[in-house]
């Protein structure tokens, strides 16, 4: 006998499959792209940087959506997310940033529109940079939620980062848009450590298996490497590969968060000694 | 109208599964398959999408008041899993469209109308009961058989169940009643005789309790189970302080580099707060013209702005 009913999982897995981090990739650059767009245009940096950021953060929050309803049990029900405004869920509150969040980014766009719309926009876009760690953050998932601090976090650095990278490959070369890269390298650095430092048996899934292995990759990808070669040398082709590390380096965190999500369930953590016997000893 | 419950007594259950099979049929829930599990007589395994009664089958030692006649043979332990309908439901609390509800009789009750399969129940239940079914895409549970008890009837697993194992009945009579039969069964010698009822969690409680013997966990009742959304006070402090930082850092980001290297002008909200006024907004309009120069790279072999920030 194990502490567990013949090791059968207690929890239930996450049901959710490629969307998802996709999503929360796409949902955080553009988050992170309407923030960076209306604030250059605010503190008049060049327009063609700040014009192409509106464009990065209007056109990720269809796509969003899109990637949302596809994983959906019954997709042509996605307009039920806006049925009710419910505070207590992150599901909830995430579906009307998002639905606040691309009406806006799309004035944004707008002349007519855009000086409600740009500011609008990027506050919205820093609920989209954060909200998904709330997301799965406050799950019954341990690895989750014992991570629950340190997820908005991270996703905000590696949105606003991987924004900052796809406007680099656009061609834009700012300092600003470094300075904003090498802050979030540096804060995705301090919580890759700050998760390896940690002792927990909860945070498994985050060493061990798939999941581990694409955790860690990712978060040096997204981590330590951007931040090197950006701040080692001053070569633009060492920005522009920084930004296609940055990139993958978030991708691949959320995909493994998702994963270790589902390998967190299926993990055995019970408190009660083991081996024993659930009822009294022999006869 | 009165708070219902279920009390599920492991010590009077014989494992006949009438239960699963009268919640399946009255239910209409869809055959989960023939899969021999090789645990025990426990072919299910678990609560999901399409099993809301399960009877787990304990194999062990023989013990005082459960069966076995020889110090040799296992000894059965059975008990009749349900979902808890929660006091603090973290499914209902997580549910986006309001699917799941709570009803006049305090259950939670997934309404299969409005659910579009989003998920974020599954991971929000700390007693991994509610599941998503694959080929509908919506999430499924017990409904502790909300229309018959619109109808005045009882729910179907505790009407078939043939030794009261299961009983239904309301919220505080059935405590009372899980106390007595406690005390009852300790009086007996049966010591280990324990109600597994989480009051002193954030769960506060649940509406189907159990009485088991010996530890909760042997019978996938966790010890301490948590609603969810206890985290997010902490998680929403975390993103707001995430929020701002990016918003600060990166205007920080554009405003000193702004100043330092758009032709060593001031930024437009700079210039704008220092002289106000008409001049500011002629300054304003003139703003594309201090831009239009050729971009300027910072980073380039001879740059040395980059340690300004």
């Amino acid at each position: 006998m194990t502490a567990t009913y013949y090791d059968v999982p207690l929890l239930k897995a996450p049901v959710w499959t490629w969307e998802v981090p996709l999503y929360m990739f796409v949902g955080g650059a553009a988050g992170g792209a309407a923030v960076i767009g209306s604030i250059a245009k605010w503190a008049g940096a060049d327009g063609t940087l700040a014009r192409d950021a509106k464009w990065i953060a209007a056109a990720g929050g269809p796509a969003s959506a899109a990637l949302l309803t596809a994983d959906l049990g019954r997709p042509e029900r996605f307009l039920n997310m806006l049925r009710v405004f419910k505070p207590q869920s992150a599901m909830s509150v995430g579906s009307w940033t998002l639905a606040a969040f691309s009406a806006s980014s799309t004035a944004a766009l707008m002349p007519r529109f855009s000086a409600i719309g740009a500011p609008t926009s990027a506050a919205l876009g820093a609920g989209m940079l954060t909200y998904t760690g709330v997301l799965i953050g406050a799950t019954a998932i341990p690895v989750w939620n014992e991570n629950v601090r340190v997820l908005p976090i991270h996703f905000a650095a590696s949105g606003i980062a991987s924004a900052a990278a796809l406007l680099t490959l656009m061609g834009h070369d700012e300092p600003a848009l470094n300075d904003i890269a090498i802050g979030a390298a540096t804060l995705e650095t301090l919580v890759g450590a700050d998760i390896e430092r940690r002792e927990s048996p909860a945070l498994a899934p985050l060493r061990t298996g798939t999941s581990g292995w694409v955790i860690r990759v990712g978060g040096v990808l997204s981590g330590p490497v951007p931040l090197l070669m950006r701040t080692a040398t001053r070569k633009r082709s060492w920005r522009t590969l920084a930004s296609v590390t940055a990139i993958a380096g978030a991708l691949l965190t959320r995909m493994g968060w998702i994963a270790a999500g589902r390998a967190s369930a299926h993990q055995k953590l019970s408190s009660a000694r083991e081996p024993q016997q659930p009822v009294a000893k022999s006869a | 109208m009165p708070t219902t419950a279920f009390l599920t007594d492991s010590t009077l259950c014989i494992g006949c599964k009438a239960c699963e099979v009268a919640c399946k049929e009255y239910n209409q829930v869809p055959a989960d398959g023939y899969e021999w599990s090789g645990r025990s007589y426990d072919n299910t395994l678990q609560l999901g999408h399409s099993t809301w009664r399960h009877v787990a089958f304990l194999e062990m030692d023989t013990a005082f008041g459960i069966g076995g006649n020889s110090g040799e043979q296992i000894s059965w332990s059975f008990v009749s899993d349900v979902c808890k309908h929660c006091e603090h439901a973290g499914c209902l609390e997580a549910c986006p469209t309001g699917s799941i509800m709570r009803t006049e009789f305090a259950t939670v009750y997934v309404q299969p109308d409005i659910c579009n399969g989003c998920g974020y129940c599954v991971v929000g239940c700390p007693f991994g009961v509610i599941d998503r079914r694959p080929d509908d895409g919506r999430a499924f549970k017990c409904t502790f058989c909300y229309d018959r008890q619109l109808a005045g009837e009882q729910p179907a697993c505790a009407k078939v169940c043939p030794t009261n194992s299961i009983l239904f009945g309301e919220l505080d009579d059935l405590r009372a009643r899980a106390d007595r039969r406690i005390d009852e069964l300790h009086a007996r010698g049966v010591e280990d005789a324990v109600l597994y009822d989480p009051r002193d969690t954030s769960v506060g409680g649940i509406h189907a309790m159990f009485i088991v013997r010996g530890d909760p966990e042997a019978y996938n009742l966790p010890a301490k189970p948590e609603v969810p959304t206890i985290y997010l006070r902490d998680a929403w402090r975390s993103a707001a302080a995430a929020a701002f930082f990016a918003i600060g850092g990166t205007a920080l980001a554009f405003l000193a580099r702004a100043h330092n290297s758009v032709g060593r002008q001031p930024p437009a909200v700079l210039r704008q707060s220092a002289v106000g006024g008409k001049r500011a907004a002629a300054d304003r309009l003139r703003l594309p013209d201090a831009n239009r120069q050729p971009p300027i790279d910072a980073h380039g072999e001879t740059g040395d702005d980059r340690n300004l920030l």
